[in-house]
């Protein structure tokens, strides 16, 4: 078993979510290579041979690939996976990886094994489907397994303690009917979403925009990042990017606080498996309360400023 | 320009799901079907587009059972011209999909192809992407925005962080994010209306495409249910418990 993960990374740090990918490649077999696609990705494939259990860190520099479109992070992972003898190439089931996987599969003729929670043997994996509400064994047949990981399937792997050998490998040559042209980031000072230890999420029930506000100074109290649901971000409250659920990202933060929430099966999809959910909420009959550990019925705008004194205090 | 738009029959988003008795699968006998909410973005933005004068004919396409003609139908409704079945009654998984897409894609020679970014019963969020690379052409996943102009796309894409603009030549393949735009109703004129459109039948015999499945299910199980439904009085009781507890508070 050789197993090739793509890193997820901005050039300067691994996002966390490559340290959960690489502990499911570890779970496949013990021949691990990284690959860093990258444009002066120097500290960030350093960081990769620091990774226990990682053999060889791959590295492609070149300019196009700083911001790389998914059809060039492909053609750098089609030139690695021919050259060497792979059995399974693993991405993380983010943005990034959703978007450059598939590519990947369809140029080998392999099925692609989507945003695995768990893995059986090399060869059958675990996956949700119906937005979490049933989890399908699936076995590949396939000569190469190409997969996407869920990163809270899979705890993240330590950053010490490995010692693996940097390779550069050539990158191939831009493929230029894709171009990324701007980016408009979400500039926050607190904990990314999808990594956070506390989650404060709103919904519908925040009433606006501008009420967020008031999640904010309690994401403020608890160090955490802010999450919503699909119903607040169709309603224009916050952007996409805050959205916890089956079209959004998936968190297991350690606490997770549900304001104004009803629970659509679509957000617990997201949600469920954090370690403890508080639901605050008027409507003592919503469905968030049947997986809340701490359910408060009441009003938010009354709640969330006692809590914040409270856990001030 | 002549759009196609791929598009999905799956369980009603409004549909809890069943897990069968024999755990092979989920139980979709006698429950709503309907277009994936996705695709009906797609739908929506390819009528628009057809309304700004930017394309000329918009043809639905979707892969799977007899039945599909309804979703089809559907699409129709909404303001497709015509509509394409690839009719088959074994499973089709995302790989074989886009295969049959690229075979209708090579018949049709559109400029552009819009899908949904992932359906909602298996959530592999593939086909777009994988149809990009067999036909070669550039892709722009997860648009909340779409801007069309001298033969290129200049799309805004969801990414984890914010957001993210590309510009791709055409033709290409784009897949629709939830805040693309916001579908209209099918009104019963053009219900009607969309029965006398044509809809072909073909098969993947005929398209000259393999769909044997590449993935084997092995079982289908529920999950883990969670212990929820515990309460608190007032915030003093949950602050405490969140301390004493859960512990989770530092």
């Amino acid at each position: 078993m050789t197993i090739l993960v793509i890193a997820e990374h901005d050039n300067a740090a691994l996002k966390s979510a490559t340290l959960h990918t690489i502990a499911a490649a570890q779970k496949l077999g013990n021949d691990i290579h990284v690959l860093v696609a990258g444009s002066g990705a120097e500290a960030v494939a350093i960081a990769a041979a620091a990774i226990p259990d990682v053999a060889k860190v791959l590295r492609a520099n070149a300019q196009h690939l700083a911001q790389p479109t998914a059809e060039n992070v492909a053609a750098v992972v089609l030139q690695v996976v021919a050259s060497g003898n792979y059995t399974h190439v693993v991405a993380p089931a983010t943005s990034f990886g959703k978007n450059a996987a598939p590519r990947i599969a369809a140029k080998l003729d392999v099925a692609q094994i989507s945003d695995i929670t768990g893995i059986e043997s090399p060869d059958t994996f675990v996956r949700p489907i119906y937005a979490g509400n049933a989890f399908a064994t699936v076995q590949s047949s396939d000569r190469i397994k190409v997969i996407t990981v869920r990163t809270t399937g899979f705890d993240a792997v330590p950053v010490t303690g490995g010692n693996a050998v940097i390779e550069d490998v050539a990158a191939p040559a831009e493929i230029t009917s894709a171009k990324v042209t701007g980016q408009e980031l979400t500039k926050s000072e607190r904990p990314e979403l999808t990594s956070a230890r506390v989650v404060v999420s709103g919904g519908r029930g925040m009433a606006s925009g501008e009420n967020f506000k008031l999640l904010e100074a309690l994401a403020d109290t608890l160090h955490a990042a802010i999450g919503a649901s699909r119903a607040a971000v169709d309603a224009g409250y916050v952007p996409n990017d805050y959205q916890v659920g089956q079209t959004g990202k998936i968190v297991a933060p350690d606490l997770y606080v549900a304001v104004g929430i009803s629970g659509a099966i679509q957000h617990l999809a997201g949600m469920k498996d954090s370690k403890v959910i508080v639901a605050i909420n008027k409507d003592a009959e919503a469905p968030i309360f049947q997986i809340a550990d701490y359910g408060l019925v009441g009003d938010l705008f009354e709640i969330i400023p006692a809590l914040i004194a409270e856990l001030s205090s | 320009m002549k759009i196609i738009v791929p598009i999905k029959r799956v369980v009603d988003y409004n549909v809890k799901v069943r897990v069968r008795p024999d755990g092979m699968g989920v139980d979709t006998a006698n429950v709503k079907m309907s277009m994936n909410p996705f695709d009906e973005i797609a739908v929506e933005e390819a009528v628009r587009l057809k309304e700004k004068g930017t394309a000329t004919e918009i043809v639905a396409v979707s892969c799977g059972v007899a039945a599909c003609q309804e979703t089809l139908r559907t699409a129709l409704a909404l303001g497709a011209d015509r509509a394409v079945l690839v009719q088959t009654d074994t499973e089709l998984q995302p790989l074989a999909v886009a295969k049959l897409l690229r075979a209708i894609v090579e018949k049709e020679s559109p400029g552009l192809v819009i899908l949904g970014k992932q359906a909602i019963d298996d959530d592999a969020n593939q086909t777009g992407q994988m149809l990009a690379a067999l036909l070669d052409w550039p892709q722009a996943t997860f648009a909340s925005k779409v801007d069309i102009a001298d033969s290129k796309a200049t799309v805004k894409r969801e990414v984890d962080g914010g957001l993210e603009t590309v510009e791709v030549a055409l033709p290409a393949v784009i897949t629709t994010d939830l805040r693309l735009n916001e579908p209209r109703y099918a009104t019963l004129p053009n219900i009607m209306k969309a029965k006398k459109k044509p809809l072909e039948t073909l098969t993947p015999e005929a398209l000259g495409v393999d769909v044997a499945p590449r993935l084997k299910t092995l079982r289908v199980t529920e999950p883990a249910k969670r212990k929820g439904g515990g309460r608190v009085a007032d915030v003093k009781e949950l602050v405490a418990k969140l301390r004493n507890e859960a512990k989770v508070l530092r």
